[in-house]
């Protein structure tokens, strides 16, 4: 640390450390403060009588506020009080369907990617960090990112280079919330909430777009460019591929989709719509062999060329959540989403059946060489758009029917 | 090109058009930088600029008797050091009048057919990572530490074996060598089925490669490319067949040659030559016999005064030595004709008109060396 001579380098200091507390405060702080003090006297209490019900009721918020129910001697009273409870809306947000839950499967799913791409390769894989395989190599890299300099290229627009972090944060944060993982666990519900997910996935190819043009970098423009290209393209298939599971459960929302999935599975009539959504969400994350938008022998890093630490590790972090937030919805829409046998709660189906996603998703990596752009676009305004229409037909076909 | 008031030559561009540099500091690359000029998807100009790792070789060889350059020489390609000294060692001999026993002459047929492969191994995984093969990257790179522990049983070292000298080869094989060569070639003709299973059959590898940088039959003639370019262009050229070198003409082998003129032509041309660098290793190992394998030389050894020249089918393609000597203990000249400079020539050709996204496959399947081209 240099030292500090002009008030200039003050403020900056205090406004890096203001920066970096942000973005702890939820990751870490916050997680770490429910996990130790709230979530142990909350599990003694009865969630009836606080008043916090599995939804999240703002007139009770205000009724928990009044000064009758605060109790400074009963640590209860207080915390659901204050709104801290493991039903309310910061506790979703914050730590179990939201943020952090989503950011260490993340970290999960990067050490599992490598691990299982290793396997493949005849190689070890991550070894050292965590006892057992390198399980902590994610948050090894994690701490090497943080602790690197955040490099701005001088010709770079300052401002619209650093938008994308908090664009894809947000974008990311956005898909948590608006997807479930259990009957009861979601932060917010919606009866749209496909068409939500489906309109925020339609705003990376912007998010994209600016940090390539802010770069100043002739290899950023190309793959933003490209990853501009393949977003939209493949963005028609991805929606007429979930038509089908629309007209056949006769909902937009995720909680009626799964539940109109009881008697059979939709990945069954509609393989065609679940093998049209696998391709076109693959494009959308832009994995191997669709990750022309990072092509490294050709383009260095694609759109990310000039982004370095933690910046590029929050990007890095938002499309990996984009790859659990495709995963969960192909679970949700074609694999029955949490329903399955009683014992086992239904969220940890709804993890396992995303994990399964996930490899799948991640094989192709370890066995297919990049695709090229014009084949690209011509594979998905050809032949992925005829599959989804032929999709439609046979959705429009079972519903007339009445078989389904 | 004009060039500007600071002394740096400027280029206009047209506004539609981007310039983008590729290299030295390009991972695909190496040390190597040339520019493209692109309009939309299509590359319409490219300027190669080699020469960024030049060090003298030639040279240098002036200053080296001519055990001395050895090791010197082979530095410039370091996947392929045993064919690189090759036609060095074969000028000298030459300029010296000096005859190789048999088991030596057999012994250096070992190490270059097993050099070869290496080569091949260590081209095939950087073409599979360009054209984004992440498996078949790491495969060929691992199995070839296996052919790379052979190299050390006969050579000593790892990489650079020096083992080509004037007079023979540096010291003969040990006893186990045979067995385990042969065990070592059996299990990588079975992986070579795998890479044939997992990339070389691969529905995306085909239609990333397949009529992709043709450079036809006329062409490649005219440019005068060399070695697996020129073989895939549909020309039956091998410096072991046309002019056979050590015992070339006493084991059996095919040259590759393929139709298809394209990016797939000179994949397949790899591994094809794999597959028969190891059949002939498999007859020499059969047929090869006992007795000296190297020439006492005398420390200084001088040569007659006198030009010679020498070629051989290196990985990359004929690679030639022209040593003009004066008789005394070192080379007065020497010149050195890589097979990776005459594969530059066409890379302006094969590029221009084709996709950004082909380059790195056009400009690998060419199999580039920078180091060994500017020497």
């Amino acid at each position: 640390m240099a030292e500090l001579t002009t008030f200039e380098q003050f403020v900056k200091r205090v406004l890096e450390i203001v920066f970096w507390v942000l973005i702890f405060l939820p990751l870490v702080i916050l997680p770490v403060f429910y996990l130790v003090y709230v979530l142990p006297v909350e599990l003694q209490c009865n969630f009836v009588l606080l008043g916090c019900s599995h939804s999240i009721d703002w007139a009770t918020a205000l009724y928990m506020f009044s000064p009758n129910q605060l109790n400074p001697f009963d640590p209860t009273s207080f915390i659901s009080s204050m709104g801290l409870g493991a039903s309310s809306i910061l506790f979703r947000a914050g730590f179990f369907p939201g943020l952090t839950f989503v950011a260490v499967l993340s970290s999960f799913v990067i050490w599992y990617e490598r691990k299982l791409l290793a396997k493949m390769q005849y190689r070890v894989g991550p070894l050292y960090a965590g006892r057992v395989g390198g399980i902590f190599q994610s948050f090894a890299d994690l701490f090497k990112l943080l602790f690197k300099e955040i490099v701005i290229p001088a010709k770079a627009d300052r401002l619209m280079f650093l938008a994308p972090v908090f664009g894809m944060m947000a974008l990311g944060g956005a898909l948590i919330g608006i997807v479930p993982v259990g009957a009861n666990e979601f932060v917010a519900s919606s009866p749209y909430s496909l068409l939500i997910a489906l309109a925020i996935l339609s705003f990376f190819p912007l998010v994209t777009l600016i940090a390539g043009w802010a770069s100043n970098n002739k290899f950023s423009f190309i793959g933003a460019i490209r990853a501009l290209y393949q977003m939209i393209s493949y963005e028609i298939p991805l929606i007429l591929s979930v038509i089908g599971v629309v007209i056949l459960a006769g909902s937009l929302d995720f909680t009626g989709i799964v539940n109109s999935q009881n008697k059979i599975w939709f990945i069954a009539p509609m393989i065609l719509g679940a093998i049209v959504f696998y391709i076109t969400a693959m494009a959308e994350v832009e994995r191997i062999p669709f990750d022309l938008p990072e092509a490294d022998s050709e383009l260095v890093a694609g759109w990310l060329t000039e982004y370095t630490s933690m910046v590029f590790g929050t990007i890095n972090l938002a499309i990996y959540i984009k790859l659990y937030a495709m995963s969960a919805i192909f679970t949700l829409l074609f694999l029955g989403g949490w329903s399955g046998p009683a014992p086992v709660p239904d969220f940890v189906w709804f993890l396992i059946k995303t994990i399964i996603v996930m490899t799948i998703f991640i094989i192709p990596r370890g066995a297919n060489p990049r695709i090229r752009i014009d084949q690209l676009i011509d594979l998905g305004w050809v032949w992925l758009i005829g599959l989804s229409f032929l999709n439609i037909f046979i959705a429009l076909v079972l519903k007339a029917s009445g078989l389904l | 090109m004009p060039v500007g008031a600071t002394g740096i030559s400027t280029q206009q561009v047209e506004e539609d058009k981007l310039v983008v540099s590729i290299g030295p500091q390009h991972p695909g690359a190496g040390h190597f930088r040339f520019t493209i000029t692109v309009e939309g998807d299509m590359i319409v100009d490219v300027l190669p600029d080699p020469g960024y790792v030049h060090r003298g070789a030639e040279k240098q060889t002036e200053y080296r008797n001519y055990t001395q350059s050895i090791p010197l020489l082979e530095r410039s390609s370091l996947t392929d050091v045993t064919n690189i000294i090759g036609p060095y060692s074969l000028a000298a001999e030459e300029l010296m009048g000096i005859e190789i026993p048999p088991r030596a002459q057999y012994l250096r047929m070992i190490m270059s057919e097993n050099q070869r492969i290496i080569s091949h191994l260590y081209w095939l995984g950087i073409q599979a990572i360009f054209l984004g093969h992440s498996t078949m990257f790491m495969w060929p790179l691992g199995d070839r530490d296996l052919l790379i522990d052979l190299g050390e049983m006969i050579g000593g070292a790892r990489i650079t074996y020096s083992y080509w000298i004037p007079g023979g080869v540096r010291n003969d094989i040990p006893g186990n060598f045979k067995e385990r060569a042969l065990k070592t070639y059996d299990y990588f003709e079975k992986r070579l089925v795998d890479y044939e299973r997992i990339f070389f059959e691969n529905p995306l590898f085909l239609k990333r490669t397949q009529g992709v940088g043709v450079l036809k039959r006329e062409e490649a003639i005219r440019f005068g490319v060399v070695g697996p370019v020129l073989r895939a262009s549909d020309v039956k050229s091998d410096t072991r067949l046309d002019e056979p070198y050590c015992l070339y003409k006493d084991v059996n082998f095919e040259v590759p040659v393929y139709k298809e003129c394209d990016t797939w032509a000179r994949c397949m041309v790899h591994l094809f030559e794999m597959r028969q660098s190891i059949r002939i290793i498999r007859q020499i190992l059969e047929k090869i016999p006992s007795g000296s394998v190297r020439v006492k030389l005398s420390p200084q050894q001088r040569t007659r005064p006198g030009e010679a020249y020498a070629r051989v089918e290196a990985s990359r393609g004929a690679m030639a030595f022209h040593i003009i000597s004066d008789g005394g203990t070192k080379p007065y000249r020497t010149k050195i004709s890589v097979p990776s400079f005459r594969n530059l020539i066409v890379l302006k050709k094969l590029l221009i008109g084709s996709h950004v996204a082909d380059m790195p496959a056009i400009y690998w399947s060419l199999d580039y060396w920078p180091v060994e081209a500017d020497r």
